[in-house]
């Protein structure tokens, strides 16, 4: 019996759940099957073959739901969300115990009094003092270590509103008093606790999801013995290893080819489309794309000196000069914090000096602390954030923390990379019209026996009834058959005896003709268009910031419409270019794929990276599209505008609050049941003001 | 007023019962999955492990 957890990125309804369960519980070797529509995610318990996760992600993938493994941390993860549950236990405790009191509380407001009244004082206390020490301890623990480093965070109020409250109620309740604030110290606990347990569960589910993307891609290295082949991790590898390398891997370290002929496709490491040609004794680079034949690399080079190093080098110098951002929610506090204690302070000092009557200023004290105390405060910032980060996972973007949101809305400028963010990073035919049916028949009909992306492209593009004998293969040159008795070549410029173009490009040639040229050119992505379109009407400058060459750069920049582009640009410039825009005061969204855009990606204001991004991308980047959808990033940043205006109108409708019930409450006019009354309004205003969120068109 | 040493007691005693049942939920994973049991109720399969086990 095996546990296997795979993640299922295209389950959405209860269709697909009984779909997937179905199908997999109707194998012999599966005992059990559930989805988890939440996490889209399903947990198998399967018999202990070998094989089987390959044979069940082949099964679903077969159904229409592409499946991927998740690695054993990530497992860990999922089985023990006990903090959740911890959060959820207290809430439930609050909640029960402040319904309890406010039954108990309305017959003292109704005007109970003498031992009826106090009655109903020690039954609150008893349920309410025990609850507020169990549900408001996540409050204390923080405020406590903020405390001991001798800091002012927002539990610090929180934690002595609480504790004030509660003690200065026991004493009124002791001495037969008439205002117990039991209800008001527990109504706070539980609107408090919500705001925590909403912005727990936003960031478990960012973290859930990034560390799902971060187990897709495990790259490992194969390295040839003299027993054989074994694979091995990557930090493994020692200089001078011999590393077999088949079609459509990447490469995983540096080095020199030791044998074998192929084309590698540099677009990840800088940005270039046109596929390099190596053969033996040529230098390559960790990160390549290697597209026709099976190659060996002498691994070399593997100390500082890998672009792979240098790049991570530069990410880190670029994450240690960015700026450190302070979040509205930490703003409010700074302010917050220290008012409220000078507030209660000089309530307590002016009526105790006033009137001589100290249980009085300790009561008028407590009043004003409960009163301001951030409820809605505390509910602003999360509620606003769960919607959001809700809102944008539904929709493909996955937002690693909620920082990240506010600084989306702050931007003005928009830097795209070319190659696999504005462009598919596939080619297409672009020539289709300038050559004769017969030559795209004959060459579908050579590419159709080709694995090669180029043939791949002309396949998709052509379709052949030809029969051609005798098709062979040949790794790293092209594909050659006969037809009629005549030799036939689809292949690279030199092996059919052309002068290589400065485009990417596949020659045909048949028999003794003349060979003929199959141009290719990077795909635009449908979308990218109409998204830099939106971007501007946003009011957002859009720019382009390539690797590749200006000819490439220049005709994407034009079909997306974007007026200020640079080509040929290094990682270390694109870092650059960056600074100088942070330098002339713009706030900068990067949105980049390649290794090459990882620094950049690091330095900008904030960064977005498709979920087919390489690795080093992924990480550097504040958001990732699931979807690979560009026009997310118009959307997104839209969200971005709105959720910001929300906070703020949050934080509008707490001040408004305060500004009404705190001179009262320095007057010594507060009530208990006033603070319930408020507190428990500003707190779902709050929250519906935050759900305005989800239903944005 | 005697009344009322019946009733709050009875009051707490069902209000208790509520939080244990809440808490039994928790620790069953009953909020581990809110989207997948909202889509679940509309399935017409009986569903013969709900704690998924």
């Amino acid at each position: 019996m095996r546990r296997i957890e795979l993640s299922l990125p295209t389950v959405h309804c209860a269709a697909c759940i009984s779909a997937v369960e179905r199908k997999l519980s109707n194998r012999p070797d599966v005992f059990g099957a559930r989805v988890n529509l939440t996490m889209k995610r399903v947990s198998i318990t399967a018999a202990d073959l070998p094989e089987i996760e390959e044979s069940l992600i082949a099964e679903l993938d077969s159904l229409g739901y592409p499946a991927k493994p998740l690695d054993s941390a990530v497992l860990a993860n999922a089985e023990g969300d006990k903090a959740g549950r911890d959060l959820l236990a207290r809430l439930g405790v609050a909640g029960f115990a402040m319904m309890n009191v406010m039954l108990l509380s309305i017959s003292v407001w109704a005007g109970a009094e003498g031992t009826t009244r106090d009655m109903m004082h020690w039954i609150s206390a008893a349920i309410a003092l025990p609850a507020v020490a169990f549900a408001g301890y996540p409050f204390y623990k923080s405020a406590w270590s903020a405390l001991s480093r001798r800091r002012l965070n927002m539990e610090v109020p929180i934690s002595l509103a609480l504790l004030l409250a509660s003690g200065i109620s026991l004493y009124e309740t002791i001495h037969g008093g008439e205002h117990a604030y039991f209800d008001a110290a527990l109504s706070l606990t539980f609107f408090l606790l919500i705001g925590r347990y909403l912005d727990y569960k936003t960031r478990a589910t960012a973290r859930s999801a990034a560390s799902e993307l971060a187990a897709l891609e495990v790259q490992k290295a194969r390295r040839i013995t003299d027993d054989g082949e074994e694979t091995v991790p990557l930090d493994a590898l020692r200089e001078g290893d011999i590393l077999a390398i088949a079609p459509g891997e990447r490469l995983p370290a540096d080095g020199v080819v030791t044998w074998g002929d192929s084309e590698l496709d540099p677009s990840m490491l800088t940005g270039e489309t046109l596929p390099q040609t190596v053969g033996e004794g040529a230098v390559v680079r960790a990160g390549m794309l290697n597209i026709s034949g099976p190659l060996k690399i002498r691994a070399e080079g593997l100390g500082e000196e890998t672009l792979l190093k240098q790049i991570t080098r530069l990410v880190e110098t670029a994450e240690t000069t960015r700026n450190k951002y302070t979040s509205l929610a930490e703003k409010a506090a700074n302010i917050y914090a220290p008012a409220v204690h000078l507030l209660s302070l000089l309530a307590f000092l002016g009526w105790g000096i006033g009137t001589g009557d100290w249980r009085l200023a300790v009561n008028i004290a407590a009043a004003v602390l409960i009163i301001t105390c951030p409820c809605a405060l505390g509910l602003a910032v999360p509620a606003v954030l769960a919607a959001a980060s809700g809102r944008l996972f539904a929709q493909g973007v996955l937002l690693k923390d909620g920082v990240s949101l506010e600084r989306l809305a702050d931007i003005d400028t928009v830097v795209f990379d070319k190659t696999g963010t504005l462009t598919t990073g596939m080619p297409a035919l672009v020539n289709a019209d300038d050559l004769p049916p017969e030559a795209c028949e004959m060459a579908a009909a050579l590419a159709q026996h080709s694995a090669h992306p180029l043939s791949k492209a002309i396949a998709r593009a052509f379709s052949s009834e030809l029969q051609i004998e005798d098709i062979k293969e040949h790794p790293g040159f092209g594909t050659s058959g006969r037809l009629n008795g005549v030799e036939v070549r689809l292949g690279r410029a030199d092996w059919c005896g052309a002068t290589p173009a400065a485009q990417t490009a596949v020659w045909l040639k048949m028999g003794n003709d003349t060979p003929r040229a199959f141009l290719f050119e990077d795909e635009i992505r449908p979308e990218a268009a109409d998204t830099v379109t939106a971007l501007k009407a946003a009011g957002l400058e859009v720019q382009l910031l390539s690797g590749d060459v200006p000819a490439a750069a220049e005709a994407i920049a034009k079909a997306a419409g974007i007026e200020q582009w640079t080509a040929h640009a290094s990682p270390a410039e694109k870092v650059d270019a960056l600074n100088a825009l942070a330098d002339q005061g713009h706030k900068v969204l990067m949105v980049g794929d390649g290794l090459n855009d990882a620094a950049a990606l690091a330095a900008a204001h904030v960064s977005m990276s498709p979920a087919s991004a390489v690795d080093a991308s992924r990480s550097s980047a504040d958001m990732i599209i699931i979807n690979n959808d560009i026009s997310e990033v118009a959307k997104a940043h839209k969200i971005a505008v709105a959720s910001k205006r929300r906070i703020i109108e949050n934080f509008s409708i707490a001040a408004i609050y305060n500004m009404i019930s705190v001179p009262l409450a320095l007057a010594g006019f507060a009530t208990p049941l006033m603070a319930a009354l408020a507190m428990s309004a500003s707190s779902i205003m709050v929250s519906l003001n935050a759900m305005r969120i989800g239903r944005m068109k | 007023m005697n009344i009322l040493a019946v009733l709050i007691p009875i009051s707490l005693i069902l209000g208790g019962i509520g939080l244990f049942a809440f808490f039994w939920s928790v620790k069953n994973k009953q909020f581990d999955d809110p989207k997948g049991n909202a889509e679940r109720i509309l399935s017409d399969r009986f569903d013969d492990d709900p704690e998924g086990r």
